[in-house]
């Protein structure tokens, strides 16, 4: 350890300014902090000084993120090995998942980092570390099959139009990964959305069983298959088809109880979000005009993207709404139009990309209204004080 | 010999800015951010956006012309209508002409050569310039914003059909075999067939644009 920090001083002024590799300052900076803690202290303004900084924020979310990552891996493996009935180990399950998955991962690292670190220097900025979560976000929310450049484009698109285009890290409108994903959703639709595409190795279609359907359970909701949904159980632990990532519920609350342990992530707009979800899900119980809006209300919290996007997408502190009550509003009304969407557009199977997208739009005017209300009432309080009086 | 030169030759230098400024640092699709529906709306290929682009060339010379013209005579309080009959009556020539000629074409720009009528640059440039300024001027101005507005949409319109289609001006560019359905790697992107991706498009334009003319870029 005392070696590299000596290292790292002996080769720091080769990196400042008037240092022979000035133009990379910001990439020497990123990886001295990568590696230690910043002694740098602000000079300027009241401040609080606090053991955490961006980089520890994005690596808690980056673990909270394991748990379905890991379980995603073997889920890849597992479908895959269901739907051609081959008799696999656990590690071999594990190890074919882990070859599909990571390519995806390394691509959207490289590549968003890439940009982040041209941008950096271009712009003679530091290089944020808002990518390290995107950069995990983005494998995790599509289907193992995809082709590796359309990830790359994805993430390009979402880092350069989602992010770079409004000033960097902290200052995007859209979650940047789910911008990516949206971005494949309408690009690539064949590659995002069917039957075929959830399970690894079905496009190709060889030595696929028969009778096996790569349907996700809320692709068979929406077409009113609902004898082939698959039970509660297994929609909870999540072997079932879809996303990488998405799938296990129990895994997202592992990290869901891990970033509101660490206080990372609003435990208000999770529960909101789920609040959202579930009165929406009654209120289709209560009509129950087809077979999708009949089945539980809950049932919407286990299928597809719901819990991922609440837990990890939803909360997200850039794009989400600030202040405390309007976390409230807007987590509800991303579990609302999530299921909204769910059940009344055919065309969309999954709502959760779009209410997010939706309500990451409308954030910051929730906010305003939050806080107009809240200096009216003041004036009005301040006002009978000086009545009082 | 010393005596002042009394008329303005045709291509003085302030004539010719008339033409180039539009193009470059007063666009109207970029600068002044007008007419942007149909850069969305008839953006999708390259060749109805071609059309497009000399429709609105046409009608913004003649009308910019024909406004100038009358200009003395045009009551101000009145003089939006008799603008936009000056305008309907280009449109619905341009129209009958498009139909004659390149048929085919303009079934697909169908409502949007009506829509000329209301373009704002169109309207922008009489109101801003024509009825200010003499034919000749108000000529050059016409032709330098249809055509600043032409480029950019026949930018927009390039990349969208390549990327979105995999052709330019309905030809096949990108080879067959490499789509992923003939045993290649290739697949189309969906989202340039899309208007969200041509509002992007004109964005990255801008953004471009502004990082070149430094001059451009907003204070604040």
């Amino acid at each position: 350890m005392k070696a590299l920090r000596n290292y790292i001083d002996k080769i720091k002024p080769t990196f400042q300014k008037g240092g022979k590799l000035e133009a990379l300052h910001s990439t020497f900076e990123a990886f001295e902090t990568f590696l230690f803690v910043p002694n740098k202290v602000t000079t300027v303004g009241a401040h609080i000084r606090d053991a955490i900084d961006m980089k520890r924020t994005m690596s808690v979310v980056v673990m909270a993120l394991m748990p379905a990552l890991l379980f995603g891996m073997w889920n890849v493996g597992y479908q895959h090995a269901l739907s051609t009935g081959a008799v696999m180990t656990f590690w071999e399950v594990f190890l074919y998942g882990f070859i599909k998955v990571f390519p995806i991962i390394a691509v959207s690292y490289i590549v968003g980092l890439g940009i982040e670190f041209a941008f950096a220097q271009s712009r003679k900025h530091e290089v944020n570390e808002g990518f390290l979560v995107t950069g995990m976000l983005i494998p995790l929310i599509v289907p193992a099959d995809i082709p590796l450049w359309m990830v790359a484009i994805a993430t390009a698109f979402a880092v350069v139009i989602g992010k770079e285009v409004f000033g960097g890290t902290g200052m995007n409108i859209f979650n940047p990964a789910l911008l990516a994903r949206a971005f494949l959703f309408f690009a690539y639709p064949s590659y995002m959305s069917g039957d075929k595409i959830w399970v690894s190795g079905m496009i190709k279609g060889e030595g696929i069983v028969d009778g096996f359907s790569g349907a996700t359970p809320l692709a068979n909701a929406a077409a009113h298959h609902m004898d082939k949904i698959p039970s509660t159980w297994d929609m909870f632990i999540g072997t079932i088809p879809g996303s990488i990532g998405e799938t296990s519920t129990l895994a997202i609350l592992i990290g869901a109880l891990f970033l509101i342990i660490t206080g990372i992530g609003s435990w208000k707009i999770m529960l909101s979000t789920v609040l959202g979800g579930l009165s929406i899900g009654f209120l289709f119980n209560i009509f129950a005009v087809n077979p999708f809006m009949e089945i539980p209300a809950w049932h919407h919290l286990i299928m597809g993207g719901f819990a991922f996007g609440a837990v990890f997408m939803a909360t997200d502190p850039v794009s989400g709404a600030q202040t405390e009550k309007g976390k409230w509003i807007y987590g509800f009304l991303i579990g609302f139009f999530a299921v909204l969407v769910r059940v009344l557009n055919p065309a969309y199977p999954e709502g959760m990309m779009l209410s997010i997208l939706l309500m990451n739009a409308f954030a910051p005017l929730i906010d305003h209204y939050i806080i107009e209300a809240s200096i009216r009432r003041r004036h009005k309080r301040a006002a009978i004080a000086a009545n009082n009086r | 010999m010393s005596q002042k030169v009394e008329k303005e030759p045709l291509f003085s230098s302030k004539n010719v800015k008339l033409i180039t400024d539009p193009i470059n640092v007063t666009n109207p699709v970029t600068v002044l951010v007008l007419g942007i529906c149909s850069a969305l709306a008839v953006t999708v290929k390259l060749k109805p956006a071609f059309v497009m682009a000399l429709s609105v060339i046409a009608v913004t010379i003649l009308a910019n012309v024909i406004t100038s013209a009358l200009r003395k005579g045009i009551p101000p309080r009145i003089r939006i209508i008799v603008q936009l009959v000056v305008v309907a009556a280009l449109v619905i020539l341009v129209d009958e002409v498009l139909k004659a000629f390149v048929y085919d074409v303009s079934k697909q720009l169908s409502v949007f050569v009506g829509l000329i009528i209301t373009n704002c640059i169109i309207m922008g440039r009489i109101e801003a310039f024509a009825l200010g300024n003499k034919p000749w001027p108000s000529a050059l101005d016409g032709l330098g914003n249809g055509i600043g507005y032409g480029v950019i949409l026949i930018v927009v319109a390039f990349f969208r059909e390549l990327l979105g289609s995999g052709t330019l001006w309905d030809y096949q560019v990108i080879p067959d075999s490499f789509f992923i359905k003939n045993g290649g790697f290739y697949e189309n992107n969906g989202l340039f067939i899309l208007p969200p991706m041509a509002l992007i498009l004109v964005g990255v334009i801008i953004w471009i644009q502004r990082s070149w003319k430094r001059q451009l870029v907003e204070k604040n």
